[in-house]
């Protein structure tokens, strides 16, 4: 035994790879949370006096709540005053093409291998690169154009289709919906904005990389994606941060609007900083995602890949309103060292006839903490509803822990509710038959992981899923269950 | 603490007699003090969430006196047919010892009432009460606050108990609202035998609340049947607070079974201290009507080599309310368990509702745990297939549904015991599914 702990060992004392911190002169917002900061963000960005309105009520209905307690997390308390709300790289002027982009800027996702140019040229992925806060760069924005395609930052959007953000905005996720969806609303920085028009199959895959920079910047991005009758798109969000002492506060809002037959695929790879060895450090990610199934024969799958985060607290949800709409969520969480993760789905069936599936994989080592929290709710006229739960935790280590909280509510007799969940390790006859064959401890651990995790990884698109099997073969490198 | 709570509190305190308090008992003045805090759950506490029995308590009762004594009822048609029985009567929360039946027992093995104990039971009493309950249930901490008889049960080492012993409370409503408190503690010492059989029943409208906190210690390589049957009338509201624990080698069966009542509320909470213990805890609810039954189970594995598995069935018709929780937790070091879980639901009609989550937390890395759970209704198909041999509906219905539930019984080892409650349940759904 005392090699696997060896092993183990060197596993769990593994460095974060992608840290790296590059001096961008940030334009920030004094520290701390008011009124004026809201106003100062809002004024910062040009925005309409209807959406100062808006963020400001959130703010409000924010100040009278209190931060959720229930998550199965520990941290010391976050202080909202000691956060600065806004950063923006320095970014004078408007920019046509990308040579006009800040080299530091080039440089940070050439370190990241996710060089713009090349991702242009070579995967014909459209990306709109976010640091910080502020979209610098959109591409392939002409081809979606043709197609009446939307894809664009946030606060371009609300320059160009007020009436598209009005109507959505909030429409999914209510401002008051939780605590950190209201701070979002009142403080989001910049985000993404997607909108497919009537019967259109959106050609490329859309994505967004994040990045968190600039010391003591919580990051509050929004994206709102809104797929019309009969369209199709397929989105994906992927994250590296940079290291950092300090905790740092990611509260992220997403809202999927599907309509009539339309069918909305969102995929995400999160890698950020997930504190050091000790514990120390780390983002906080507590997002709210969530879709609407709002037509019929609507569709949204949520797919994440998260290795990411000292703490995690994410629930993509769906709810099912249009009849005979469907809901899916596949996910692969992976904890080590310190981190948790409190991560699940929702599924509120509330139309006829709906479905929804969920299939998730949890991974815990060293002395991490994994939380599978999820909601089936059948509604009472949801007849004929079906899910099907599957969430199974791995171990590596005993020091570590995997926990499943799954709430199944159902007011209707003639739903049909499957929930399974299991709890086991990496069998060493597993391991032993691999050896038996030549394949040493480390591939082979890597090989059942990736066995295990299959369901979900075949759900990433092709560009995701490659990054994502290296995530999780540079994650679990050297570890023996 | 809510308001509702704080009256409810206050009136329980003024009603209650000042005995409770004089008697220089500080677990009670303790308890009492822990209610206050915890206050009584409202439906944001997470534990009672679908479960609204505080306003049950407010609207339905009123907390100006204590119940009455046990009055003279007649205890025949309560007696299960299960053959001959040790039996232990309460009447409204109080011991009834001319209805009760405790001659022939095994040499040793005590049976008596907390006060009537003598000297060197007494101490016995003293040095366990309350040492592997929890009073952070609201219900817990008024029982052990209020109780107002507990009847102890002591099996020396080597044991084993030939018949088993009847529990059987009745609760006269028929007159007056009845409250009642009542504590069971056993201790069944090294390589005994004991089963227990508990059976609740009620008459009359009135609203009537009883609350239950019993301890059992199951000592190495001892042997623990114990079978609940709730058969209360509509307007009961039980919670009881069920706690077990398990030393090296031990054996604990468990079964549930709930038929009626208002709201029924069982926390069942198995510490698995030793290694290589087995523990099957089973549990069935046919409710009907407006009966909510809610059933949290605990089972807690501390120590390696353990098996425990847990299958809940229930079926819910009309405005009934299933609520199943069930947790398993897997401490650090508990390597090599074995942890199984199972819930299975079928829901009757289109107001029945059921609210369930299993819950995982797993700690140790060398385990296999699972859990399962499923909703749904009868098949249409295995319907027609018996219509279609002449079968009528309501008879196939109940047939299904009898098929459905029976595999719980597997638990239950007494034959006698089994065949009631295999008459109980087939009669049950064939009248009232």
């Amino acid at each position: 035994m005392s090699k696997d702990n060896q092993v183990l060992e060197e596993f769990t004392s593994k460095e974060y790879e992608h840290g790296w911190n590059v001096n961008l002169e940030a334009d920030e917002a004094p520290k701390g949370l008011s009124e004026d900061t809201v106003r100062f963000i809002s004024a910062k960005k040009n925005e309409p006096a209807w959406l100062l309105e808006w963020r400001l009520k959130a703010y409000r209905q924010w100040e009278k709540m209190a931060e959720p307690t229930w998550a199965n997390v520990h941290h010391p308390q976050i202080n909202y005053q000691d956060i600065i709300y806004y950063s923006a790289p320095k970014q004078k002027k408007s920019i046509s093409g990308l040579d006009e982009v800040d080299p530091e800027l080039i440089k940070t996702f050439e370190k990241l291998g996710i060089s713009i140019t090349e991702q242009k040229r070579l995967t014909g992925v459209a990306v709109d690169a976010v640091i910080d806060s502020v979209s610098v760069a959109t591409t392939f924005k002409e081809t979606l154009g043709e197609l009446g395609i939307i894809f664009c930052s946030f606060s371009e959007a609300v320059k160009e289709h007020p009436e598209l953000i009005k109507k959505y905005l909030g429409s999914v996720v209510p401002m008051n919906d939780n605590y950190f969806a209201a701070l979002n609303s009142a403080v989001f920085s910049d985000g993404s904005f997607c909108y497919i028009p009537k019967g259109v199959r959106c050609p490329m895959e859309l994505s967004t990389y994040f990045r968190i920079n600039a010391a003591n910047t919580g990051q509050f991005e929004r994206t709102l994606i809104i797929a019309d009758e009969g369209s199709y798109v397929s989105y994906l969000e992927g994250c590296t941060a940079p290291m950092r002492d300090e905790n740092q506060l990611h509260a992220a809002v997403v809202e999927l609007y599907a309509m009539k037959d339309a069918e909305i695929k969102y995929s995400t790879v999160q890698n950020w900083y997930p504190g050091d060895k000790n514990g120390k450090g780390g983002i906080y990610n507590f997002v709210t995602k969530r879709g609407l199934c709002f037509g019929d024969h609507s569709k949204i799958s949520w797919t994440q890949v998260e290795t990411g985060s000292a703490i995690t607290w994410k629930y993509p949800s769906c709810v099912l309103k249009g009849d005979y709409s469907m809901g899916e969520f596949y996910s692969v969480a992976v904890t080590n060292n310190y981190q948790q993760a409190d991560t699940g789905t929702k599924m509120i069936h509330i139309g006829k006839n709906t479905k929804s599936r969920i299939v998730s994989k949890g991974i815990s080592a060293g002395k991490s903490q994994n939380s599978y929290r999820g909601q089936v709710h059948i509604m009472k006229r949801a007849s004929n509803a079906r899910n099907f739960s599957q969430c199974d935790s791995l171990l590596m280590g005993d020091q570590c822990g995997a926990h499943t909280f799954p709430y199944i509510d159902v007011e209707n007799q003639t739903a049909r509710i499957e929930h399974e969940a299991t709890t086991s390790k990496i069998g060493e006859d597993q391991i032993f038959y691999c050896l038996q064959r030549g394949i040493d401890e480390e591939a082979a651990v890597a090989l059942i992981v990736n066995g295990y995790a299959k369901e979900v990884l075949n759900q990433l698109p092709m560009e995701f899923a490659v990054e994502a099997q290296k995530l999780l073969a540079l994650t679990l490198e050297g570890s023996v269950g | 603490m809510t308001t509702a709570t704080e009256s409810i509190l206050k009136q329980i305190l003024e009603s209650s007699t000042p005995a409770y308090f004089d008697k220089g008992n500080e677990a009670r003045k303790k308890a009492f003090a822990q209610l206050s805090e915890i206050g009584l759950p409202t439906s944001k506490s997470e534990e009672y969430r679908f479960t609204p029995i505080t306003k049950a308590l407010e609207k339905r009762f009123t907390w100006t006196s204590s119940s009455p004594a046990s009055e003279a009822i007649s205890i025949d048609s309560f007696l299960p047919a299960i053959g001959d029985t040790h039996l232990i009567v309460f009447t409204n929360g109080r011991f009834a010892k001319h209805l009760s039946k405790l001659d022939g027992l095994e040499s040793n093995v005590v049976v008596s009432t907390f006060e009537d104990a003598d000297l060197k039971t007494k101490s016995v009493i003293q040095s366990l009460l309350g040492t592997i309950s929890k009073t952070e249930d609201p219900f817990a901490a008024m029982n052990s606050a209020f109780y107002q008889e507990g009847i102890f049960i002591h099996v020396p080492a080597n044991i084993q108990v030939a018949k088993p012993i009847l529990v059987l409370h009745i609760n006269d409503a028929q007159a007056k609202q009845v409250i009642a408190h009542t504590r069971l503690l056993v201790s069944i010492e090294k390589g005994s035998d004991l089963s227990i059989i508990e059976k609740s029943d009620s008459l009359g409208t009135q609203p009537c609340l009883h609350t239950f906190t019993e301890e059992m210690i199951v000592a190495e390589s001892a042997t623990l049947d114990y079978c609940k049957i709730q058969n209360d009338s509509g307007s009961t509201h039980q919670v009881s607070n069920t706690f077990i624990t398990q030393a090296d080698n031990s054996r604990v069966n468990t079964f549930t079974l709930t038929l009626n009542g208002q709201i029924i509320r069982n926390n069942l909470t198995i510490q698995i201290n030793g290694e290589q213990c087995e523990s099957h805890f089973n549990g069935l609810y046919l409710v009907n009507g407006n009966t909510l039954v809610d059933n949290h189970t605990v089972v807690d594995h501390q120590k390696p080599n353990s098996f425990s598995n847990e299958m809940y069935k229930g079926i819910m018709d009309d405005q009934a309310k299933g609520v199943f929780n069930g947790k398993i937790y897997v401490r650090p070091h508990a390597q090599k368990t074995n942890a199984f879980q199972s819930n299975r639901n079928i829901l009757m009609s289109e107001s029945a509702t059921i609210n369930t989550k299993p819950q995982l937390e797993i700690w140790a890395d060398d385990v296999k745990c699972s859990h399962g759970c499923t909703t749904g209704q009868l098949d249409e198909e295995a319907l027609f297939y018996l219509q279609a041999r002449g079968i009528p509906y309501a008879s196939a219905k109940a047939m299904l549904l009898y098929a459905f539930a029976l595999d719980v019984l597997t638990v239950i080892k007494n034959e006698n015991l089994k065949a009631h409650l295999d008459q109980l349940i087939s009669e049950r759904l064939h009248k009232n599914f």
